[in-house]
């Protein structure tokens, strides 16, 4: 099988070592290590959080070379970066940097409106964002090997995370039911590739690791995503946006391991404050929405 | 049926789990010192040496699996053979010293030189034929005490090995088809 070569095993492989932990966004070597500290098992490098990649506008693009060799000296655990959608040079750069891992993602200015990168091509591994399970699979048949909600990044608000998580473990979930005759429809409606509809149908999960990003911002949200099936998180803005970093980093870090031990996820959140502003998504405009990026 | 349990605080457990069971033994998460109580061995998976340490001393699960590492077999993969060490490199971590020897953490480098690699088993490791090794920004045993007895070596240093009861792999071996190297572990469980 295609998704089986030897390099596609070693992107998963990494993947596969980070669930039941949290990669957090950090701007430079100070928060990447406050966040090693708090037990992170990877840290995002990029130029802005989200919150601020939202209030400032302009466009977003890979953070400065300096600032992730800044983070990469800083600490032992993987680093990745963000590239922006389609933009196949930023990620080379990336890759020439030995980054770990690259998140083609929304949160950044799209550079490309039609096409994403060719991930295949490259030595390594991608995540992607997916709001739904068609997403999810065609960003798979491009090299991703690890798939990510896109939730709505910068925004302090579970809702979208929550959404897309549950919408994609629906559609999987409908899919192991169905009788094979029925899957090359299904393979037209999600616009995904018949051998990855096959192998959903067959195993009712993602051929690789899928986690949960985008508004999460306490432990308990953490753990929500958790229980309804992700299985790890990413936290943007929710940490160095919020009054009290370490503690929440830290608790955040024990929710992803214990969501499913409420007296543990009470204790990590004891001493936590009020959270990041959160807003109201109900009430962006949709040209203000990340999650809309990217095809 | 033996019952091991597979540490479940972060990282690749879930592939250890369905190995073990492959493997025909009965495997449940470890999060806690009490399911640690219940279990006839353990496995350390694969993930990041830092954020388990980090769980293991939140709540104490560090001295009981010291103590744990004492009396019953625990097989550590990639991090999980970096918390077993008496001592750890690159830098210098606190480590449950249950196997004697010195690791050094992403010895290798980073993710771009993540490699999988056929190895022939030295004379007298007990397993016939190659071994697929997948190595993920693997650490390297810098020195092996002189109770170990080395299995697989890649590029001179070993990367699966034996301690008495306890076992080190610096690559996963949860993350290939192959049973042999879990079902050697639980041959140990059945040996006490």
């Amino acid at each position: 099988m295609l998704y089986l070569d030897e390099q596609f095993r070693l992107n998963v492989g990494l993947a596969e070592m980070l669930k039941g932990g949290v990669i957090m966004d950090v701007t430079n070597a100070g928060q990447a290590v406050i966040a090693e500290k708090a037990g992170a098992t990877a840290v995002m490098a990029l130029e802005r959080v989200p919150a601020d990649i939202r209030k400032e506008g302009g466009v977003a693009r890979m953070a400065p070379i300096s600032k992730i060799r800044e983070i990469q000296k800083a600490v032992t655990i993987p680093v990745m970066a963000k590239a922006r959608i389609g933009h196949f040079m930023e990620a080379r750069v990336l890759e020439a940097l030995k980054v770990d891992y690259i998140d083609e993602s929304e949160v950044l200015t799209p550079a490309d409106e039609e096409h994403h990168i060719d991930k295949r091509s490259f030595k390594i591994p991608f995540v992607c964002g997916a709001r739904n399970l068609g997403e999810a699979l065609r960003r798979i048949a491009e090299g991703a090997a690890m798939i990510r909600t896109k939730g709505e990044a910068g925004s302090g608000n579970i809702v979208e995370a929550v959404r897309h998580i549950r919408t994609i473990v629906k559609e999987m979930r409908q899919l192991t039911v169905l009788g094979k005759e029925e899957l090359v429809a299904e393979s037209k409606k999600h616009q995904a590739p018949l051998e990855l509809v096959q192998y959903v149908a067959e195993h009712g999960k993602l051929p690789v690791p899928n986690f949960s990003a985008g508004g999460i911002a306490t432990p308990a949200d953490a753990a929500l995503v958790m229980q309804l099936g992700a299985e790890a998180v990413f936290v943007g803005s929710g940490i160095f946006k919020s009054d009290d970093p370490e503690a929440r980093a830290k608790a955040i870090v024990k929710a992803a391991t214990f969501y499913n031990d409420p007296e543990k996820l009470l204790e990590a959140s004891e001493e936590l404050g009020i959270g990041m502003f959160g807003l109201d998504i109900s009430k962006l405009p949709e040209s203000e929405l990340l999650q809309t990026r990217g095809w | 049926m033996p019952r091991v349990g597979v540490l479940a605080l972060q990282g690749d457990f879930e592939a250890h789990r369905k190995a073990l069971e492959r493997a025909g033994a009965e495997a449940v998460e470890v999060r806690t010192a009490a399911e640690l109580a219940d279990v006839d061995g353990l496995v350390i998976p694969g993930g990041e040496s830092t954020t388990m340490l980090k769980l293991l001393r939140m709540d104490g699960l560090f001295d009981a699996l010291r103590e744990f590492g004492a009396r019953k077999p625990v097989f550590g993969t990639c991090a999980g053979a970096i918390l077993l060490a008496s001592k750890v490199l690159s830098p210098a971590q606190e480590s449950l010293g249950l196997v004697d020897m010195t690791v050094e953490r992403n010895a290798y480098g980073r993710q771009i030189d993540s490699r999988i690699v056929k190895l022939e088993p030295e004379p007298g490791a007990g397993i016939e034929g190659a071994v697929e090794s997948v190595f993920i920004r693997a650490p390297v045993i810098r020195e092996a005490g002189p109770r170990m007895k080395v299995l697989l070596k890649y590029e001179g240093a070993p990367v699966l090995a034996e301690d008495g009861r306890h076992m080190v792999a610096t690559f996963h071996p949860e993350l290939t088809g192959d049973t042999r190297i879990h079902r050697r572990f639980l041959e140990k469980l059945a040996a006490g």
